[in-house]
């Protein structure tokens, strides 16, 4: 049987470069970053060489990067952080967000709702994009933040994020911007400034590095409160000793993504993909794709298989060796169709009838031969069995 | 696959390989049902017979779109109803349902819920039909 993973946008196998950087502090060099001795020493200058390489990659200040336990936390610290800050000012902080962000950003935001903050969520065009027209519209006198994915983790659209930044710094009263860049990272320009954000997401597993590590990028004299309080790392922005390995595996993760090699990469990934646009459509019938093609990553595709349920194809799919995802991978415990998908204004039905397909640096062209053809046997036998053909045929 | 305790290999057997799958073509009930919340849609078509004076279900078979647990316990179910009469049928539960198949976790019980409505629609159907 095959073993075919094709959900990089939930985790990446970690880079041997990586694990091979990584694995003297989780050995002989298990110092506490604090200590004043050498090996505390020694830690801690492996963090700071892991911010330098942060801080390069973003092109911002070492001091403006924040590690953290993992990109769930740098997104609540940014805008729950934010809106503690805004408080002290405004009575009632206004927040915009998009119907497409993470749960990461969903769910914070909707507890902020509920303690007393105004919060708007964009809606999305049916490609699955924002609009600077609907963001204008929504600010407000008391707008703190507007936080908007980069790319998306369902269908990979990317986000207009640097006219939003643009319009925001004209702003008259400071209206913070933050991105959720996870996904983004490997394959988009990450400069901030260019970005316009004050702000900025990442997490190593995405980026082939390893597991409960993230970082948050904040702009210098940005109004933020931590959440938690202890001994002052980070800053005080964000105590709790440091998770040295993995933070050396971030900073190595981010070099090898800002190699030359990747580059070369992040193109076959994008043939390979391609490889699937035009393929699946050809052996499968009556399939539709969802997400804008043009403003996407790389990497993503997501299909709607009308009569195939997701997570009966996701199953059947890995009986046989291959590893995909309906949505994301956090809601495939959850009833629900994806969030995302309905807010492109997919009927609920079809947006449960929907596999998202992504590609990494690991994938070759075999895998994917083998895929598209396991894939539209699936199809087909799940069609079968939910009466699809019939319908289509008979009646 | 190693163990999954999302899905047992019970379950994922019945999914890969349904024995009761497809439409009955002159099927004396067929029960239409569907979930609101996961969107999942199960049919459920019985042919009837008469035994000793008692109506019982001959045949069963099913066309589901859902999940690999619903599409696993329509198929159960369909097994679990042939031979039995109308009463019996509509007394298949989920406890019934869990001996036959093994465990289904939590967040999977209205799969089973689903297919136990699909019967009673296909029980009422031909009833209907008989008025
Ligand atoms: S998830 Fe709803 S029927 Fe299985």
């Amino acid at each position: 049987m095959p073993k075919i993973y094709l959900d990089y946008a939930a985790a990446t196998p970690i880079d041997p470069k990586v694990l091979k950087t990584m694995m003297p502090y989780l050995k002989k060099e298990f110092g506490n970053a604090s200590s004043i001795h050498a090996f505390g020493q020694r830690a801690l200058s492996a963090i700071e060489d892991a911010r330098n390489i942060v801080a390069n990659f973003l092109r911002c200040q070492p001091e403006e990067v924040y590690f953290t336990g993992s990109a769930t936390e740098a997104d609540n610290l940014a805008i729950q952080g934010i809106v503690k800050a805004a408080k002290s000012r405004i009575a009632k902080p206004h927040i915009i967000t998009s119907a497409i962000e993470h749960h990461a950003v969903l769910e914070p935001c909707q507890y902020l709702k509920k303690q007393g903050c105004e919060v708007t969520v964009l809606p999305v065009s049916k490609d699955g994009l924002v609009s600077l027209a609907d963001l204008k519209k929504a600010v407000q006198e008391n707008t703190v933040l507007v936080s908007v994915i980069y790319a998306n983790n369902e269908i990979g659209a990317i986000q207009p994020l640097a006219e939003i930044g643009k319009f925001l710094k004209q702003s008259k009263t400071k209206i913070y911007f933050h991105t959720d860049a996870v996904q983004a990272v490997n394959y988009l320009d990450c400069n901030v400034d260019s970005l316009g954000v004050d702000l900025l997401t990442i997490s190593a597993h995405k980026i082939y590095g390893p597991k409960g590590v993230g970082a948050l990028y904040v702009r210098k004299g940005t109004a933020i409160e931590p959440m938690v309080y202890g001994g002052g790392h980070e800053r005080g922005l964000r105590p709790g000793t440091e998770n040295v390995a993995g933070i050396v595996g971030l900073g190595a993760a981010i070099k090898e993504v800002a190699s030359p090699k990747n580059k070369i990469h992040n193109i076959r990934i994008r043939q390979l993909r391609d490889k699937l646009i035009k393929k699946i459509p050809k052996i499968i019938s009556d399939i539709a794709i969802n997400g804008s093609l043009e403003k996407r990553l790389p990497n993503n595709i997501n299909f709607t298989f009308p009569g195939a349920e997701g997570e009966a194809l996701l199953v059947a799919l890995d009986q046989k060796g291959f590893a995909v995802s309906t949505g994301s991978a956090c809601s495939s415990h959850s009833l629900e169709a994806s969030h995302v998908l309905t807010a492109l204004g997919l009927p609920e039905e079809t947006a449960h009838s929907s596999l998202r397909i992504t590609l990494g640096k690991y994938t070759n062209e075999k895998e994917i031969d083998i895929f598209v053809l396991a894939l539209a046997k699936v199809v087909e036998r799940l069609r079968e069995i939910s009466g699809y053909k019939t319908k289509t045929n008979g009646k | 696959m190693a163990n999954n305790p999302y899905y047992s290999k019970e379950i994922l057997e019945h999914f890969m390989h349904p024995k009761n799958l497809g439409a009955i073509k002159n099927a004396d009930g067929i029960g239409d049902t569907q979930n609101m919340r996961c969107g999942d849609i199960m049919k459920v078509y019985i042919t009837v017979e008469d035994k000793k004076g008692k109506t019982i279900i001959k045949d069963a078979k099913f066309e589901t779109f859902g999940c690999g647990h619903a599409v696993a316990i329509s198929d159960m179910i369909c097994e679990l109803i042939k031979g039995k009469t109308f009463e019996q049928a509509l007394r298949v539960g989920f406890e019934d349902i869990k001996k036959a198949i093994g465990p289904v976790p939590p967040v999977k019980i209205h799969c089973a819920t689903l297919a136990q409505a699909g019967v009673r629609a296909a029980i009422e159907d031909y009833q209907k039909k008989q008025k």
